[in-house]
């Protein structure tokens, strides 16, 4: 440590303890039983706080989808009615101890995967995966959506929290590193993850459901969705990263989210402050038929999964998603993952690429090397449309903005006196 | 030593630093030439210069 003022060993700590984690899946639960605040007329959303007046076409289209869901509307325009009227209440779900990826809709009858972090205690939640395309987390809302939504709530999660039981807690924390070495980043690549993933379950739910037309469609459902670990990889995120927040003059980000309008950071010491930039459009692939002209900029909580070190971080170890997110070369994948690790604290002892001679993937941002190098950090994310109610229409890469950093270094400044 | 006019009758062999328009530049004639990415540390700004000298103490 010699040679290290005490910010840097405040950020050594941090670092220890995102190496020391131990997340967990060890349940399926219902958000209205589990969340702070949560009832019948709040929704969590993605990101930092933020007013309907503020927020972008794919938040407010799922926003008054979730309401159809939940019954709180029975159509979407009743739903629009009760927002303007000030009927519902948005709380961001990181203000809860969970996470959502794109919109990040979270109401109380959601089912939300609990991962418990073994070596610290503390416990995170994440929904479940819709699959590609027209859902709400890209901000379709349409009866397939919601239907998808309320086969989910009473079907997948009671026969997922069943075999749950039956396998007892599953690491993730195991899983990621496999897969890592499988060619997953774990942010837009999920193949291997979510294979190991039915791989470890498939027994267990074959035991606990009864009924084989409801076997059948779980099985079909989750080995269909190459997205399906994404939300527990998220999960596995935010229950490393809560045990890393109030660390006394730690510099080290904590959480990176964007509620499609802005771009939120948090830093350790300075607590629960988000600290905010307008959002960046991702560059990258669409689907056939769509262009930038329809891309929503940035959006979900998904930017934990960067935060603890995979997903952009990590693109050097998954060849395979660089087309997907136009990434360019593989080489480009691995300049990737080497820039990021000019802002960070140090190399992960255990999420390691095989396909960089096994270097660890950059763990710990310090909010002082993005501003001092001028790196922001990267991320792979989904391509919301613009426009309510559409759904995904790409893949690619965006940035963290550089005034979310400058803004929380100010801050850090005034904090440590000078 | 090599006055600057003899040295630009030799051949040149250019390391830029910076800005990439002057590399692609060398390179569009024909002169070997490698690039560094570089930029000034914090953007060059002065006020972020020296909170980052404060906080490395």
């Amino acid at each position: 440590m010699s040679g290290m003022n005490h910010i840097d060993r405040a950020n050594q700590e941090a670092f220890e303890r995102m190496n020391a984690a131990e997340p967990e899946l060890v349940d399926v639960v219902y958000a209205g039983d589990v969340l702070p605040g949560m009832d019948r007329r709040t929704i969590g959303h993605a990101g930092p706080p933020l007013d309907w007046e503020d927020m972008c076409g794919p938040l407010r289209g799922a926003i008054l989808g979730a309401a159809v869901y939940e019954g709180m509307a029975e159509t979407l325009e009743e739903a629009e009615r009760l927002v303007l009227a000030g009927g519902i209440r948005f709380v961001s779900n990181h203000s809860m101890g969970c996470v959502g990826p794109m919109t990040g809709m979270i109401t109380y009858s959601m089912p939300l995967w609990k991962v418990v972090n073994a070596r610290y205690g503390n416990a995170a939640y994440s929904t479940f995966n819709e699959g590609l395309g027209k859902v709400m987390r890209f901000g379709a809302n349409g009866p397939e959506v919601l239907e998808r939504l309320k086969w989910m709530e009473a079907v997948l999660a009671p026969a997922m929290k069943a075999a749950l039981r039956e396998t007892g807690p599953i690491s993730l924390k195991v899983m990621i590193t496999k897969a890592l070495a499988m060619g997953d980043e774990m942010h837009q690549r999920n193949i291997a993850a979510s294979a190991l993933f039915v791989r470890e379950v498939a027994p267990a739910l074959a035991r606990v459901t009864e009924n084989r037309a409801d076997l059948e469609r779980i099985m079909s459902f989750i080995s269909g969705n190459d997205q399906f670990f994404l939300n527990l990889a998220m999960a596995a995120g935010k229950a490393t990263m809560d045990p890393v927040k109030n660390i006394e003059h730690c510099s080290v980000v904590t959480a990176m989210s964007r509620n499609g309008t802005n771009f939120g950071i948090k830093v350790s010491a300075l607590g629960e402050q988000w600290f905010e930039a307008p959002v960046l459009t991702p560059k990258g692939l669409y689907f056939p038929g769509y262009s930038e002209k329809d891309a929503n900029p940035d959006i979900g909580d998904s930017a934990i999964c960067e935060t603890f070190g995979i997903g952009g971080f990590a693109m050097g170890s998954a060849p395979a998603v660089v087309r997907f997110v136009g990434a360019g070369s593989v080489q480009d994948a691995m300049n990737y993952s080497r820039d990021m690790q000019e802002i960070t604290v140090g190399l992960n002892r255990t999420y390691i690429m095989p396909t960089m001679d096994f270097i660890g993937t950059a763990t710990g941002i310090d909010i002082r090397k993005v501003v001092e190098t001028g790196i922001l950090p990267v991320i792979n994310t989904g391509m919301a449309h613009r426009e309510p109610g559409v759904g995904q229409v790409g893949a690619g890469i965006v940035n963290a903005p550089m005034d979310c950093f400058v803004k929380a270094l100010y801050a850090f400044a005034d904090y440590e006196g000078v | 030593m090599l006055t600057v006019n003899e040295l630009f009758h030799s051949q040149l062999k250019v390391v830029n630093v910076g800005l990439e328009s002057f590399y692609e530049a060398m390179l569009d004639q024909n002169t070997p030439a490698c690039h560094i990415d570089w930029k000034p540390p914090a953007g060059g700004d002065p006020r972020l210069l020296e909170i980052l000298a404060k906080l490395s103490r």
